[in-house]
């Protein structure tokens, strides 16, 4: 049995799997399929300041090895979050991240304020939403907003922050270096990239939104080169996502340069895959006579 | 609710593109009741793909479900065969509750009949049915109808078989013979919403069962929503977990 322990900007972690923010909703529904507290941690429903309705339906379309998906951040408000899921999830013993979004600095910066006092072990940042101010262009996507959020959020939280950055972007290091500017203790990556499907005999897109955040197995390639790209970049530990379904994709995101993993899509196909991830990462370590997951984070050896 | 490998027990084809399956299931059957679903694996797809719970045998542990060959998922889970495992999610959603003190209406569209027939079965004996399919050729599950029910009325859209028309032209009739009767209803969006819209006319109750796109299936991840107008205001609901049986009066049926 090898040590699945991490450390994240001062937060322990049992082992470095989390599931994936939307995709696990606050954790009740999969409880009653397994023990969740079997978990590394759980990064939240994206929560907002207030009640979001989210999109119309259809908001998903599976694609080849994937899926779109267009929620359109559906949540309760971070308020109902804190009195009705939270309660819940703290019993859960094992590491809760808030996942937060929204539509103009202030609306983080508060929303941020609030889970002060909450009982969140620690605060990831969604900063691939449209910012209202900004024309709708994603807060995520230049460096220089990228900074200023973090440093404004950074300034109320009282948790640890990571910063969760899109993919869309020319160059996704220099969003992760902006974040560690602006005082990041941690960026978790990636969020979905943007995709569309038709339906060839109604000639319409699959989902109402017209467009969705892709996720699943077909992202996986793009996922990791981002990751092993940032973990060269930034010296904050990078918690790395998008595509993973079994442990050899988490073996080789750890190899890339991240110190955790989380896993969203894969949930729907088999909700066991979380717990299949732990189990092989410590197998593969006891194989290869590695003593800690630690020992494997970014020991990828590039040519 | 569990997700475990179960084996197909008998393989059974309906019609062209119809196939139901009897599941040994006896965890997920002892959980079962009409109208809930399961949401099964389907090769190497990303989605699972949600299927109702046709029959439920609970002496025996199994269930048997119906489904139509629509796309990929659908035409991968048609060739699998008895003996066969199937990974399965469920038993999932809320289900249908018939009230068993009043006329019952059970109305089945198409590959909307299958969740109906257990609706029917567990009413009994006075459960009146009006099953609606395109031609002849769609007919599926008539005789375990009869069966169960009082009476059965089919309608045709081309007339090859049955009533010419839609199931609603016979619900009207029925409605003007039993207004204080119960409808369930399981097809497609349009004839749902012409269904929900005659029985509020006639102020009857009725629970339509609806589909949507699912990606978890169990309420986590949001995707499967549904707008529904309750009294206390407009809501988000989720078709695998608040559903799929609904309220008529409450859905949204262009939200
Ligand atoms: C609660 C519920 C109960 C259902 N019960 C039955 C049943 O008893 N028998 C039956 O034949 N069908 C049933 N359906 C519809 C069935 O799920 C779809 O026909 C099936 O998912 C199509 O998959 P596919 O890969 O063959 O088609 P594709 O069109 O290739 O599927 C692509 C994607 O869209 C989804 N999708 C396509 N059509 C539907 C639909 N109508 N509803 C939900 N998702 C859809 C698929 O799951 C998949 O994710 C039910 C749907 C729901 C939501
Ligand atoms: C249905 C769905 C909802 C999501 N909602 C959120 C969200 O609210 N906040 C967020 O930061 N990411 C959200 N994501 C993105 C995932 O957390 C993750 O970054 C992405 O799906 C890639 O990982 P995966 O391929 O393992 O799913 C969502 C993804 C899906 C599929
Ligand atoms: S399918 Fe995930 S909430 Fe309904």
């Amino acid at each position: 049995m090898a040590d699945l322990r991490v450390n994240i900007a001062g937060v322990e972690f049992k082992n470095p799997v989390i599931t994936a923010s939307g995709t696990f909703g606050f954790g009740q529904e999969y409880a009653r399929i397994y023990d969740i507290s079997r978990l590394g941690g759980i990064s939240c429903k994206g929560t907002t300041l207030h009640e979001r309705p989210g999109n119309p339906s259809p908001r998903i379309a599976e694609t080849p090895s994937g899926i779109l998906n267009s929620v359109g951040l559906q949540n309760p408000g971070v308020d109902a979050f804190i009195r009705d899921d939270l309660p819940f999830l703290k019993k859960q013993n094992t590491v809760i991240i808030a996942n937060i979004a929204g539509s103009q600095i202030e609306d983080y910066v508060e929303t941020v304020r609030r889970l002060q006092d909450a009982d969140v072990d620690m605060i990831e940042l969604n900063i691939s939403c449209p910012n209202v101010k900004e024309g709708g262009v994603s807060f995520g996507t230049s460096a220089k907003s990228v900074e200023n959020i973090t440093k404004q959020v950074k300034a109320v939280a009282k948790q640890p922050l990571m910063i969760k950055l899109t993919p869309n972007v020319t160059d996704i290091t220099e969003t992760a270096a902006a974040a560690e500017a602006g005082g990041a203790d941690a960026v978790s990556l990636i969020n979905t990239l943007t995709g569309m499907k038709i339906d060839i005999n109604t000639r319409r897109p699959i989902l109402k939104n017209n467009t969705g955040g892709m996720s699943g197995a077909a992202v996986f390639p793009v996922a990791l080169r981002m990751v092993w790209q940032v973990a060269n970049r930034v010296k904050i530990p990078v918690v790395g996502m998008g595509g993973i379904t079994k442990w050899q994709d988490a073996v080789e995101m750890l190899l890339a340069g991240a110190t955790a993993v989380q896993i969203g899509t894969a949930n729907f196909t088999d909700a066991y895959t979380p717990l299949k991830v732990i189990a092989g990462i410590n197998d593969y370590l006891d194989e290869h006579g590695e003593k800690s997951v630690l020992d494997i984070v970014g020991k990828v050896q590039v040519w | 609710m569990v997700q475990a490998y179960f084996k197909i027990h008998s393989v059974e084809k309906l019609n062209d593109t119809t196939y139901s399956f009897v599941i040994a299931c006896p965890a997920l059957a002892k959980e079962s009741w009409c109208g809930r679903f399961v949401n099964i694996q389907c090769g190497e797809k990303t989605l699972r793909r949600p299927i109702s719970i046709s029959e439920i045998d609970s002496e025996n542990g199994t269930i048997t479900i119906v489904f139509e060959v629509r796309g990929e998922g659908t035409a991968w889970l048609a060739k699998q065969k008895a003996g066969d495992e199937l990974n399965i999610l469920g038993p999932l959603g809320n289900g249908f509750f018939p009230e068993k003190d009043k006329p019952a209406i059970f109305i089945g569209g198409g590959i909307g009949c299958p969740p109906m027939l257990g609706a029917a079965q567990d009413y009994g004996k006075n459960a009146e049915a009006i099953l609606g399919f395109r031609s002849k050729e769609q007919l599926i599950l008539l005789d375990k109808f009869e069966q169960c029910c009082q009476s059965v009325s089919v309608t045709t859209n081309d007339g090859s078989f049955g009533t010419k028309g839609f199931v609603t032209d016979i619900l009207k009739e029925k409605l003007q013979e039993k207004p204080d009767c119960i409808v369930y209803a399981c097809g497609p969006m349009p004839m749902l919403k012409g269904v929900a819209a005659m029985c509020a006319e006639h102020d009857v109750q009725c629970y339509v069962s609806l589909e949507q796109r699912m990606g978890c299936g169990i309420g986590a991840c949001l995707v499967c929503a549904c707008k529904t107008h309750e009294k206390d205001g407009e809501h988000m609901r989720h078709v695998c977990k608040n559903g799929p049986v609904f309220d008529a009066r409450e859905v949204d049926f262009n939200g």
